[in-house]
């Protein structure tokens, strides 16, 4: 980890999407390797099962870059992503999540 | 009505219901129990490559002659792994495929078993979409999911991994599923249609882009009416080669890094660039930035992920591109544009393609020209990648759609020979030719077997200069001479190579009359190598440098 503070990194351009799956074993694998094989870092992952668990929610949390729309393109195609939503950096999920995270 | 049967039963049953025919392959531990029920099938037949990869590369080539979706099978473990190359040449040429392995009983996976590996997890990046089936009844519905998804919208491969004990459960079937077809593309937006008409209409030096995904719509008829329409004239990517007949007056050939300098210099020049079915590939753009610099876009492709992937579109169109020229072709204005095609034909008088030595059978040049005047349009045209690709592609006189079967995203150099033995058997009316190179052959020769074995109507034509063309030109043009690697030391005898596997082979080098020696290979039926010396010094050209700008070519 390099020096940046958490408002500093706060400060830092980013946004939030809000992915809904099919719930299975490969899913995870599927939309975080259209990131990884762009080199294009995950700040942060949060995924549970919604309602009777054939569906997952997954929450991703990244740095805003040009290649954001066609990263979203790219998710959008994959068979098992129902809907994508973006947020603003500022969306609550993560934020209510900044106990857990404590160095 | 139920039936007990086992998953490997059903999967075939399943195929066969799809309508499959054929399937290529080649068996082993953990996909036995789907060979021992495709072996009870009297409907598809099997086809046994000799090499996993090669059973890939001849389903593709099934699949790139008619369009439908080509099956390949094997093993779990280097059955997959040798399958990974030919599935990731079909996603970058958007092939529909659907690619089947066997895999390790549920229990031992992940305990690095026999022949274990995590096919699913190695498929991800290349495939359209793949599954790991976790029951036998899940095969009902997952079988004819991946026929639907490999040939809906911007078509690709799928592979479907199938544990040896799913292929093993028994289970009762009351009813089949509906076999998996395409599905009807989302609605094309008449108020884009009609703004990109307006466009067009208005358009001093319109010019068209054709790429391959108007050879998998099956719409290069309407793509050719739009360019006569309208006056436009019209280039190709290596993929759209023969959607417009090459010798069309409004033909440019193929654009890019080994386009005709006039080709390339008229697109300098347009005002409005109609892309369709096209992905703006960096060896047709050059350097990007350069590319098409005065004009406004019009993008249309089926795939929303291509529009304003490389280059922002004025106008860009989600839709299937047959669909979006029948909307388009009523509201085009008829036009010549006289001015415009002036300058089309002034530009390829001043800068055209330089085919120097086509009259002599021994040049690489002649031998292509010669090899296409043994034949009529009805024949497939396969290449494998190197020097003798770019030649073929600058050089043959293709006229139509899916003539054509070429590497082009991938650029996979041992794709020639089983795809031609695939194109083959689809079409077995066909002749069949497939250029290769020294190199390029070596990578997939134990095919040859397959095509003897199968009595393919396939013509091998050998270009060899005993050389890795490609690399060698770029060592001797961008490295300082310093040839590495790229010379080879050992040469087989091709000819015997050939005999030994079972096929007949000529030489033309001994030949004393290389068009009479062609023309006889070519006319016998089954399959035939012909091998022809050619000159190491030669080069592709033009050439556009890697990353220059397409208006900077070097050569001829």
């Amino acid at each position: 980890m390099n020096a940046t503070n958490r408002n500093e990194q706060q400060a830092l351009s980013r946004a939030v999407l809000e992915i809904d799956v099919n719930n299975h074993a490969g899913v995870m694998s599927h939309v975080v390797g259209l990131f990884s094989r762009r080199a294009y870092n995950v700040e942060g992952i949060l995924v549970l099962p919604v309602g009777d668990g054939s569906r997952s929610r997954i929450w991703l949390l990244v740095n805003e870059d040009l290649r954001l729309a066609q990263m979203m393109k790219q998710v959008e195609k994959l068979e098992d992503v129902i809907a994508l939503r973006r947020h603003n950096a500022d969306h609550a999920v993560f934020q209510d999540l900044e106990s857990f995270f404590q160095p | 009505m139920t039936e007990t049967l086992s998953g490997a039963q059903i999967t075939i049953r399943l195929l066969e219901r799809q309508g499959t025919r054929i399937v290529t392959g080649y068996p082993g531990g953990a996909i036995l129990p789907i060979y021992d029920a495709l072996g009870q099938s009297t409907v598809i037949r099997h086809v046994l490559a000799r090499h996993e990869q090669g059973a890939g590369f001849i389903a593709q080539g099934m699949a790139r002659a008619t369009g439908e979706v080509g099956v390949c099978m094997a093993s779990s473990g280097p059955g997959a792994t040798n399958l990974l190359t030919a599935i990731a040449d079909a996603k970058l040429d958007s092939i529909p495929l659907v690619a089947i392995t066997g895999q390790v009983p549920k229990a031992m996976i992940g305990t690095d078993a026999f022949q274990e590996v995590d096919t699913y997890g190695l498929s991800i990046p290349i495939t359209k979409h793949n599954f790991l089936v976790n029951s036998a009844e899940e095969l009902l519905e997952i079988i004819p999911r991946a026929f639907e998804i490999a040939a809906s919208g911007r078509p690709g491969p799928v592979l479907i991994d199938i544990p040896k004990d799913v292929q093993t459960q028994a289970i009762e079937i009351a009813t089949w599923p509906e076999p998996g077809r395409a599905v009807p593309p989302p609605a094309t937006d008449a108020a884009q249609i009609a703004e990109a008409a307006a466009l067009i209409n208005a358009a001093e030096r319109p010019l068209l882009y054709l790429g391959g995904g108007v050879v998998h719509s099956g719409a290069s008829a309407s793509a050719v009416a739009l360019a006569e329409k309208a006056g436009l004239p019209t280039v190709m990517t290596l993929m759209a080669l023969g959607t417009m007949p090459v010798d069309h007056p409004l033909s440019l050939g193929m654009l890019g890094m080994h386009a005709a300098r006039y080709t390339n210099l008229l697109l300098d020049e347009c005002d409005l660039l109609i892309a369709i079915g096209a992905r703006f590939d960096d060896r047709a753009t050059g350097k990007v930035a350069a590319f098409c610099p005065q004009a406004r876009i019009i993008h249309i492709d089926i795939d929303p992920a291509e529009l304003d992937k490389i280059k922002n579109a004025h106008i860009g169109i989600t839709a299937d591109v047959q669909e979006a020229l029948d909307q388009l072709l009523p509201a085009i204005v008829e036009n010549g544009r006289k001015k415009w095609a002036d300058r089309s034909i002034a530009l390829k008088n001043q800068f055209p393609l330089a085919m120097p030595d086509a009259d002599n059978p021994r040049s690489h040049f002649g031998l292509i020209r010669t090899v296409a005047a043994c034949l009529d349009n009805e024949a497939t045209i396969a290449t494998d990648v190197g020097q003798h690709q770019m030649w073929v592609a600058q050089a043959y006189p293709l006229r139509r759609p899916r003539q054509w079967l070429t590497s082009g995203g991938l650029g996979t150099m041992g794709f020639g020979v089983p795809a031609a033995i695939g194109a083959a058997l689809a079409e077995p009316q066909r002749t069949v030719v497939c250029f290769t190179g020294d190199g390029s052959i070596l990578m997939n020769i134990q095919e040859l077997v397959t095509a003897a074995e199968e009595n393919v109507n396939l013509k091998i034509v050998l270009m060899n200069n005993a050389v890795l063309g490609l690399v060698h030109q770029q060592q001797t043009l961008f490295y300082g001479e310093r040839l590495f690697a790229s010379q080879f030391k050992g040469m087989p005898d091709f000819v015997k190579v050939a005999q030994a596997f079972g096929i007949a082979a000529i030489d033309l080098d001994a030949a004393p009359n290389p068009c009479a020696a062609l023309m006889e290979a070519i006319a016998r039926p089954g399959p035939c190598l012909i091998h022809a010396s050619i000159d190491a010094e030669q080069k592709v050209y033009p050439m556009v440098p890697p990353g220059a700008a397409n208006r900077d070519m070097i050569g001829a």
